[in-house]
């Protein structure tokens, strides 16, 4: 049996709310972050409609030597780092430097960083281009970034798989912690809304080009038409449950089971992976069916991408067999940022016993999906499920356990 | 002839390509004080030295930046190259 590893820190930066309690606060409530784009023009792109994080001015939480050198996505990560840090009351500068890790995910890299440096090369020469673009753009920069900055010497490394890629972070994090490391930054936050990064979306075919918020990214309903990209994501602290009672830590919860899996070949007329992935992850955390208390979707929003993951959900749970819901709805898929945001939903939900709800979607009669629509639902929550697919066949699933001593916890507090 | 670069200049120039660290006063004689104290990597310097390319129109090698511990130092080595021989 090996040990427990356990959840003791969030950092939330959500199109719906930046830090944890205005994300939770938005999304029980069913508010959106879905809008028109304002980073940049969007009017010659077929996508106009993205879930951008508002309000956050770097300069307010960063050292100015930090800024040069960072992409959107990293100058999020490491506020968001800072709060996990500070919301699982740790202290990097008091612990050894190589008990402390960082495994994050990536989608794209600092898309908005190379923009402007490729700018600089093919507008006005090479001398142009800064030193900084040697790391700013690369996929592993916020694991490298959160490093340096908080002294963390220990495993390290990122994981790219799309939207999967978010929990199989979180996985590799529980590995390396098992293994002997005391404290492991995890999660992911993605931000590619610029023109370059947009362009790039545009070239999955699935985006959403609806204008009506309410009507672009509709997963599960008749009228699924693609997605609705976003930024933002979580950083969570992961710990080993001994270590975190021995600092009287207060937890969030477990991480219990993971399950990866590759699809087949489309053409090949074999079942896709994910009901696997979803069935590795119970067998792993040693949980049957019956007692996963609600399962957060990965929701693609595309008709053929739904009825897989409802096929899935129903060979796993039975026709409505678990309550299911896609607080993503609210935020757009956020890609590796995607799956740890819904890790960060679960345990709130959890620890509130409140199903966020699914927003704009009227659930197709025969996927027998019991979806969370409208309204939250109030419902003791003990055991989550959070699924992840990435472009091109990647599944992954995350089974997660409340604290079972969260009833004596005080309630959030960021 | 080429203009000199000064302290100032260059202090002016790392805090725009590199930003400053806190608990450094960049204001203060910091002829002497090696770029690590200052908080300034390779990297920063390297950034540094590729804005007084353009603005100097001088030619410096990547060693030229790196090499020298100093502000001192490094001026030294710039204001050589920019005085005509």
């Amino acid at each position: 049996m090996s040990a427990a590893v356990v959840v003791t820190g969030l950092g939330v930066v959500a199109p719906n709310g930046l830090g944890t309690r205005a994300y939770w606060a938005a999304t029980r409530a069913g508010r959106s972050g879905i809008g028109r784009i304002t980073r940049f023009d969007p009017d010659q792109y077929p996508a106009r409609l993205a879930g951008e994080v508002s309000g956050f001015v770097a300069e307010a939480h960063l050292p100015s030597r930090l800024l040069p050198q960072t992409d959107r996505m990293t100058q999020l990560a490491l506020v968001a780092a800072d709060w996990a840090l500070e919301d699982a009351g740790i202290r990097p500068q008091d612990l050894p430097a190589f008990d402390m890790g960082v495994i994050t995910a990536s989608f794209s890299g600092g898309f908005e960083f190379g923009q402007g440096e490729l700018a600089n090369l093919w507008g006005k020469g090479s001398e142009y281009v800064s030193a900084y673009q040697s790391f700013a753009w690369f996929y592993a920069v916020n694991s490298g970034q959160i490093s340096i900055r908080n002294g963390m010497k220990g495993p390290s490394g990122v994981v790219v798989a799309d939207q999967a890629g978010g929990l199989d972070a979180v996985a590799q994090a529980r590995r390396q912690i098992r293994k002997g490391t005391a404290m492991i930054v995890s999660g992911a936050i993605d931000a590619t809304i610029c023109p370059w990064g947009w362009v790039a979306l545009h070239t999955s075919g699935r985006l959403s080009t609806r204008e009506e918020p309410s009507l672009a990214y509709r997963p599960f309903d008749e009228g699924a038409c693609g997605h609705v990209p976003g930024e933002g994501g979580t950083l969570l602290i992961l710990e080993s449950a001994r270590a975190a009672a021995d600092r009287g830590a207060r937890v969030y919860g477990e991480i219990a089971g993971h399950g990866a899996t590759f699809d087949p070949r489309p053409d090949s007329g074999r079942e896709p992976a994910l009901r696997a992935a979803i069935e590795l992850a119970l067998a792993d955390a040693g949980v049957d069916a019956s007692e996963v208390d609600v399962v957060f979707a990965d929701a693609a929003g595309e008709p053929h991408l739904d009825r897989v993951e409802a096929q899935a959900l129903v060979a796993v749970f039975g026709p409505f067999g678990v309550p299911v819901t896609a607080p993503k709805t609210m935020t757009g898929r956020l890609y590796s940022g995607a799956a740890p945001l819904d890790l960060a939903a679960a345990f709130l939900a959890m620890e509130e016993g409140l199903i966020p709800p699914t927003i704009n979607v009227d659930p197709v009669a025969d996927y027998e999906l019991d979806l969370v629509v409208a309204a939250p639902r109030p419902a003791e929550l003990r055991t989550a499920l959070v699924v992840a697919r990435g472009h091109g066949g990647f599944n992954s699933a995350m089974v997660v356990r409340s604290d079972p001593n969260a009833a004596t916890r005080p309630a959030v507090n960021q | 002839m080429a203009e000199q670069l000064t302290l100032t200049d260059l202090m002016q120039i790392l805090r725009e390509v590199a930003g400053a660290d806190e608990g450094v006063d960049l204001n203060a004689d910091v002829l002497d004080t090696s770029f690590q104290d200052l908080g300034y990597d390779s990297l920063a310097l390297l950034e540094a030295g590729s804005r007084i390319e353009r603005e100097y129109a001088v030619r410096l090698d990547d060693s030229t930046m790196t090499d020298a511990t100093t502000p001192r130092a490094l001026l030294d080595v710039i204001n050589a190259s920019l005085t005509p021989a």
